[in-house]
């Protein structure tokens, strides 16, 4: 390496420093594995950084990725150098400005961390499947396989599309290579400057829009001419791989890294040949030649320039020798006759042959297949397999590697003990739990090895499904060489293990090489800790001679002062066992990283830190390792045995992290799973769950209410059925009329509880004696997690309480509804989920939900289990998630079905009215009033019966009938998402389906930022708020979306907040599913996007309210007709100072560290948004109140 | 009418001095006071265990659920630079000077030794006219003796007086077991002056929510009457200025408090009742009662009525419920 500086980053931010250096204009939109892109942007030009040509790139967030693309087009039409990041359904919704921008030829870079499309199921992970989607489109692609060649290619891209006038798609692995941390040799603002002719960029100025000199582009053109225009784009198409490979050339003399449009590796005299692209190309390098050390007669070709596609340079490429060809594509194209590369191959192969110009001793065989589709690892081991296959005389064609296929019999076998790792680089891997900041840590050891070594670093991050009590995995490997393994690693000489019930949980030394370390995080200390670990890890660490060391990383860090974050600790540990630096060194590392890291953030962080490593020696321990197993610890299966079969086979596999072994016939075919499974998956992640106090509880189910993962329940039951409950089972005298003569108990899950806290500070009693607890307080779980679970059994197998009984228009008499959703992922103190949980309370047994992607999907909807339920008659909830945008409209069809069949049904109910028991029971059917609960239960018995008679006649129309029967049952529609889908991406669709009139519900759980991906401003987002894509402050006030829909009139609105008025939460919710037509409830949930602690977040909802932020109402247009007001007013004049709610939470306070004099202008300008936004409702209530006739309100 | 005083070496106008509170902590409202006729400003207080905790604060919440989910690997931008140390504070001093004519005085609140010292000597960078030392400590600790608390009075002013060449006054409490000896110590330990007294939050229960709560109640003028003692106890015994501070509402009670001994007179509650205004309407109605009472000047004023100069001096350590309860029978 020369004078270029080398640093430790991943793929994204490689693509986003030679974007941000290039681009006037940057239109962004976050998706998953891009955001990081679109956020180091708008940070950058935050920071006021400018770029090449010494100006701040003009960052501009839009509404979807269509809006993005719109704005990349009309920018690069005007003249602009424009850019934009993006991946997957982000890239699907370009591709009709990307038709148009290459239609136009106008030069332009997309850099997109590629990621699977999604198909039966969503996935963030990576594959080619969005790119494919594009090759239509005329887009050059150049394919980038490792964090260096993200950065390198991505300035070749710019350079080349200048040039050629062809604009590219850019694109590396999402997550493996846009997430994956390297060292690499960062291309200066000269190497740039090199390589960018700006006369191309003059002449793209040139070429733009201008009324100075005035043309016009996108006409309509007709049969007459189209064709032959769009044949003039020909040359341009031709030139380019030319200057494609210029461009790399001249890239290979300024860095003195070479690409070629296919780069060969391997055996001059190869016969077995893989071509592939991406960064499975990397492992599949280091494989290739480990194999050819090892005597094969084998080659790699690694495809860079995809499109335009170049068969002279394809088969220039090929050594002669060449006898068969494995293509492999990272994508599925079901239906063809094979994948987009494998055909594109064949054909050149084909075209050349038929030319008489292949330049082969004989034509080669060529074969096609699949490999790591949504991630899916891809190994040396793999990749041998698919060389071993070309030395069959057929070759399997059409095959998958890495997954085994017992349906179709597409899998190669692969010979797992194949590996390519070398031993002089140091393969580590450490389970860590989020919260305890391994991951962190591990980044931090990355940049002090690659800084102050000579040594090549990467690091790969494996995340967990859960957003609470989630576990991480980091890969981590050091060597003298660049590291081509593109795979997690299979043979670790380092273990760290950074929470003591991994033990039980996972395969911690599953991939632990022979005589590696292993580190545990353990309570038990030197002498104590082999016995209590379980008997089968125990034989592991004797059969591996592993060397095993201790530490009480909670202790150390509690000495230091630091909580619960053993990061610093285990770090420290590492560096100390692992012999990477030497002792010393390593801990003035240690340090001048944590100064680095924290000095921005005060002195006493650093002084803590550097406190718990100056501790972390004296505290770690190696431990000898006795020659046979002690004690009898075993493993605990990971889902109970009571579980139905598909559980325990297939969810329990995914739970205990052997999802990957399980074969194509375990999965559905079709992406349907069933409901009510979490709860099977037993987490136990609390340290302190509630525990209630009868004696002083009120029974206001106030902490069922707000329990974010349904972990709290209530019932009554009659008190006979105490003869049988545990010895520990509360239980008290119930209170209501409704309830007299039973007992009551307000249970706890303690296995499901994610202990966030919050139902004990909503909790409004207070004991007589000691004012500090109250009827619910938090207690150390670990002693009440096997008496709480007998409890709670019990409690389970009570009967539900007669929900016509119950007065469920209040938070009590809604919380002894069974909740139909439960133990979600969710973070733990979740501000969306109550609301959720509520829905599935009230309408659950009948609601069909359509969900956009965001949190509330993934939480509700990623497996391994998924959090929506059944009642005892097997009815829930039935979900289904489509896109992001979409949703409103998705949900739409879900009515258009309902009512459409609905009308279906009673039409042949008319027909057969007769045949079915008379006229009589064909009206009830056909008139059944279903808008009270007990309306819905007649009716279902009647449909019941009518299915038991329809059964016995062999008719087409009884036929016909029963499969729309369930049609003559009311069903609740519901169309949920977060406020990125309603404000946003999906706000046209949702404007138009409630200007349908149709009897939908939505719920939008207003976070007031895009959640899922991180936190990015949504125009829902408060002004003076920090956000990602506005991370100086949102400078314009939140959009009223209340306000605009409530503007129709026939639409009812409400918004509400459960943590400042529980009970009009309830009203609302059951007066908008009522409403036959249109309803929108938009409900303020506080968020871990805040900054907030979580325990509070109710209270901070109140506080949303108090000032006015978040005024409360509700529009109900039913009331017009009564005479009355539709709109009601919820809540008070603001009466709490709008920087009291603000400064409460991290996304308002930040500013005020970082931008003090804007933080408070805006804080100004918030506050009178809060009282502006009261006042026009209050103003606007008042002139509905006068024309209702019933004068002023009183607000 | 000369109104003229020296407080801590310091020459003002008259003796009126808007006390630490949000009034000092815009300029707007700065320069209002000083047109009112403020003769001085004490800015509000830096406490440094706010800005460690907002520190401390904000590492959490930018750490907190980072690195868990694939998706969203953290939640706020990575932004590096934060102004988590006084760096607002000292502008807040800096633009304080630049807007106005008299003299500014820093408050500080520290909870360090170090914290103590280094943010002085950065306000006296800053351009401070002087440092009030704001210390305050409810000493709870049933394991700490008063001299412990007391010593620690000491030590934070010698370690602040060392570490800046600006004039260095000590607010406190009334709550020592020898005030007077207390007051003696600070003045050996180097104060410039002692102002009387701070006023803490006492904390109040609300029945509604059954929770302790904190209550902020302004001063009324009868409250004055703890620091009238005390400054007329010390006032001439001591070389240190003694500002009064609690309870000075109108005209009465800043010349009471001058008979008694104060050097300078410091007013908050009196002005977030009023605003700015309240100055004028003392200074005013200072002026017209010295005419009226034939005074040439606040010097000529000033410990007239200390304990060192008037008639009785046991009045001042009189437990005066006993002499009423004397002339009853």
């Amino acid at each position: 390496m020369n004078d270029r500086p080398a640093v430790m980053i991943d793929g994204n931010e490689a693509a986003a420093h030679v974007a941000y250096h290039i681009n006037d204009v940057i239109a962004i939109y976050p998706i998953t594995p891009s955001s990081p892109m679109g956020e180091w942007a708008d940070q950058w030009a935050a920071e006021g950084r400018k770029n090449l040509w010494g100006s701040v790139p003009s960052v501009a967030e839009m509404q979807s990725e269509g809006g993005a693309a719109g704005a990349v087009h009309g920018a690069l039409q005007t003249g602009s150098m424009t850019t934009t990041f993006t991946a997957s359904q982000g890239l699907l919704l370009m591709i009709p400005n990307m038709f148009k921008i290459a239609g136009e030829l106008t030069p332009c870079v997309f850099h997109v961390a590629a990621r699977t499309i999604a198909t039966h199921a969503l996935s963030i992970f990576g594959d080619h499947s969005d790119v494919m989607a594009c090759r239509m489109t005329g887009w050059g692609m150049l394919a980038a396989g490792s964090v260096q060649e993200t950065m390198d290619l991505a300035l070749i891209s710019y350079a080349a599309s200048l040039e050629s006038r062809i604009p590219f798609l850019h694109f590396f692995d999402g997550f493996r290579t846009s997430h994956e941390v390297m060292k690499c040799e960062t291309l200066t603002p000269d190497d740039m400057r090199s390589m960018i002719d700006e006369s191309h960029i003059a002449a793209h100025r040139a070429r733009a829009l201008s009324p100075e000199r005035p043309a016009i582009r996108g006409t309509a053109q007709n049969p007459d001419v189209f064709f032959q225009a769009r044949e003039a784009c020909n040359p341009f198409y031709m030139r380019c791989p030319a200057i494609v490979q210029i461009a790399m050339d001249r890239f290979a003399k300024l860095t003195g890294r070479s690409y070629h449009l296919f780069d060969y590796v391997g055996a001059p005299d190869a016969e077995r040949i893989i071509i592939m692209m991406g960064s499975g190309a990397e492992a599949a390098h280091e494989a290739t030649d480990a194999l050819i050390a090892a005597g094969e007669k084998i080659g790699l070709l690694k495809v860079r320039l995809f499109r335009p596609f170049s068969p002279d340079h394809l088969l220039a490429a090929l050594p002669k020798s060449v006898k068969s060809i494995a293509v492999l594509d990272r994508t599925k194209e079901p239906g063809a006759e094979g994948e987009p590369l494998y055909k594109d191959i064949q054909s050149a192969m084909i075209e050349a042959w038929s030319d008489e110009r292949l330049p082969f001793d004989a034509p080669p065989r060529v074969v096609g297949g699949r490999y790591g589709l949504s991630s899916k690892e891809f190994t040396p081991a793999m990749v041998k397999a698919v060389y071993d296959s070309l030395k069959a005389e057929r070759p399997k064609n059409h095959f998958t590697i890495g997954i085994r296929d017992d349906i179709s019999h597409t899998s190669l076998e692969v010979d797992e003990s194949f590996d390519t790792e070398p031993d002089d680089v140091v393969r580590a891997i450490f389970f860590g739990l989020g919260s305890d900041g391994t991951v962190g840590a591990n980044k931090n050891s990355i940049k002090i090895i690659g800084d102050e070594t000579p040594n090549f670093a990467q690091g790969y991050f494996v995340y967990d499904s859960k957003k609470a009590g989630s576990v991480t995995v980091s890969h981590l490997r050091f060597g003298p060489r660049p590291i081509r393994s593109t795979y997690q690693v299979g043979s670790a000489n380092f273990i760290g293990c950074h929470q003591w019930s991994f033990l039980e949980k996972f395969d911690v030394l599953g991939r632990a090489a022979p005589n590696a370390t292993l580190l545990i995080n353990s309570p038990y200390g030197r002498e104590d800790t082999f016995r209590h670990i379980p008997r089968k890890v125990q034989e592991q660490i004797i059969a591996r001679r592993i060397k095993l060391y201790v530490i009480d990383a909670y202790e150390v860090a509690k000495a230091a002062g630091m909580g619960t974050r053993i990061n610093t600790v285990m770090q420290t540990c590492f560096f100390a066992v692992s012999g990477v630096l030497p002792k010393d060194e390593a801990i003035a590392a240690i340090k001048k990283a944590i100064k680095k890291t924290y000095g921005a953030k005060g002195d006493d962080v650093v002084k803590k830190n550097w406190e718990a490593v100056d501790t972390t020696l004296a505290n770690l321990f190696e431990v000898n390792v006795p020659d046979k197993p002690e004690g009898n610890i075993s493993i605990p299966l990971p889902v109970s045995g009571d579980s139905p079969e598909f559980v325990q086979s297939v969810l329990g596999e995914m739970i205990a992290g052997r999802g990957d072994n399980l074969p194509v016939s375990a999965l559905p075919i079709d992406g349907t799973f069933p409901t009510n499974t979490a709860q099977w998956e037993k987490r136990s992640i609390a340290q302190e769950i509630p525990v209630w106090d009868p004696k002083t509880c009120i029974q206001c189910a106030k902490c069922a209410i707000v329990c974010p993962h349904a972990t709290i329940r209530i019932k009554a039951y009659d008190p006979a059925s105490l003869s049988t409950a545990p010895e520990t089972f509360k239980s008290t005298t119930a209170r209501g009329t409704e309830f007299a003569g039973l007992n009551m108990t307000i249970q706890v899950a303690p296995e499901d509880c994610t202990g966030c806290g919050i139902c004990v500070e909503v909790c409004p009693a207070k004991n007589k004696s000691e004012a500090r607890l109250k009827a619910i307080n938090m207690a150390p779980q670990p002693p009440l997690r096997k008496p709480e679970s007998e409890n709670y059994k019990f409690f389970l197998d009570l009967p539900e309480f007669d929900r016509d009984k119950l007065k469920i228009n209040s938070v009590k008499g809604s919380q002894f509804l069974q909740p139909l959703f439960e133990y979600s992922g969710a973070c733990s103190g979740c501000g969306e989920t109550p609301y959720v949980k509520l829905l599935s309370q009230l309408f659950g047994d009948r609601s069909l939900i359509a969900n956009a992607t965001g949190c509330s999907s993934i939480y509700g909807g990623n497996l391994p289990t998924t959090p929506w339920a059944t009642d005892a008659d097997g009815r829930g909830p039935a979900w289904c998630n489509s896109l992001f945008e979409d949703n409103a409209e998705f949900g739409l069809g879900f009515r258009l079905t309902t009512d459409k069949l609905g009308e279906y049904a009673r039409e042949i109910v008319d027909r057969l009215a007769d045949r079915i028991g008379g006229r009589e029971v064909a009206d009830a059917l056909i008139h059944a009033d279903q808008s009270l609960e007990s309306g819905i239960r007649t009716q279902r018995v009647r449909v019941a019966e009518l299915v038991k008679r329809l059964a016995t006649m062999d008719d087409v129309e009884a036929r016909r009938l029963i499969s729309v029967a369930d049609a003559l049952v009311q069903k609740s529609i519901w169309i949920l998402g977060g406020d990125g889908w309603a404000y946003d991406i999906g706000y046209g669709g949702l404007d138009h389906v409630l200007a349908s009139g149709r009897n939908v519900n939505v719920l939008v759980l207003d976070t007031e930022v895009y959640s899922n991906t991180g936190g990015q401003c949504s125009k829902a987002t408060p002004r003076a708020a920090v956000a990602k894509f506005a991370s100086g402050g949102k400078t314009l006030g939140k959009k009223d979306l209340a306000m605009i829909a409530m503007t129709y009139g026939h639409v009812y609105v409400a918004t509400v907040a459960m943590g400042a008025n529980d009970n009009q939460t309830v009203k609302a919710f059951l007066e908008a599913e009522a409403y036959e037509g249109p309803s929108l409830i938009i409900a303020y949930s506080h968020c871990i996007a805040h900054g907030i602690n979580m325990r509070v977040g109710m209270d901070i909802q109140k506080q949303a309210v108090d000032t006015g932020h978040f005024p409360l109402f509700r529009y109900n247009p039913m009331l017009r007709a009564e005479g009355k007001s539709p709109l009601q007013l919820d809540s008070k004049q603001p009466r709490l100072p709008f920087a009291e709610f603000a400064y409460r939470q991290n996304r308002f306070k930040m500013l005020t560290k970082s931008r003090p004099e804007e933080a408070k202008r805006l804080l100004a300008l918030a506050s009178q948004d809060a009282k502006h936004r009261w006042e026009r409702y209050k103003s606007l209530a008042d002139a509905e109140a006068a024309m209702a006739g019933i004068g002023i309100t009183n607000k | 009418m000369n109104l003229e005083t020296n407080y801590m070496g310091i020459p003002l106008a008259n003796p009126l001095i808007p006390s630490a509170s949000p009034m000092t902590g815009d300029l707007d409202s700065i320069r209002r006071l000083e047109d009112a006729g403020a003769a001085a400003i004490v800015l509000p207080s830096l406490f440094e265990e706010q800005l460690r905790h907002d520190a401390e604060e904000l590492v959490h919440h930018l750490d907190h659920a980072t690195d868990s989910y694939g998706e969203a690997l953290t939640y706020f931008p990575a932004n590096d630079e934060f102004a988590i140390g006084p760096e607002e504070y000292l502008k807040h001093v800096d633009e304080a000077k630049r807007a106005t004519r008299i003299p500014v005085i820093a408050s500080l609140n520290g909870s360090t030794t170090g914290g103590w010292t280094d943010y002085a000597r950065e306000m006296e960078k800053a351009g401070a006219d002087a440092i009030e030392l704001n210390i305050y400590r409810i000493a709870a600790d049933i394991d700490v003796s008063g001299p412990d608390v007391e010593q620690s009075y000491i030590d934070i002013l010698s370690a602040v007086r060392s570490a800046v060449n600006i004039p260095v006054a000590v607010k406190l409490g009334p709550y020592f077991s020898s005030m007077a000896n207390m007051a003696k110590r600070l003045d050996d330990a180097g104060a410039d002056a002692l102002v009387l007294f701070n006023r803490f939050y006492q904390p109040d229960i609300d029945l509604e929510v059954i929770e302790v709560v904190p209550n902020v109640v302004l001063s009324n003028s009868h409250e004055m009457r703890l620091p009238l003692r005390w400054i007329a106890i010390l006032h001439g015994r001591i070389q240190a200025s003694l500002a009064a501070t609690t309870g000075v509402h109108t005209a009465n009670d800043a010349i009471k408090m001058t008979m008694a001994g104060a050097d300078a007179i410091q007013i908050a509650s009196a002005l977030l009742r009023r605003g700015s205004r309240a100055i004028t309407e003392i200074l005013d109605g200072m002026r017209q009662w010295m005419e009226e009472n034939e005074y040439e000047s606040l010097e000529q004023m000033k410990g007239s009525l200390s304990q060192k100069s008037c008639p009785d001096p046991s009045a001042f350590e009189r437990a005066n419920y006993m002499r009423a309860l004397q002339r009853y029978i």
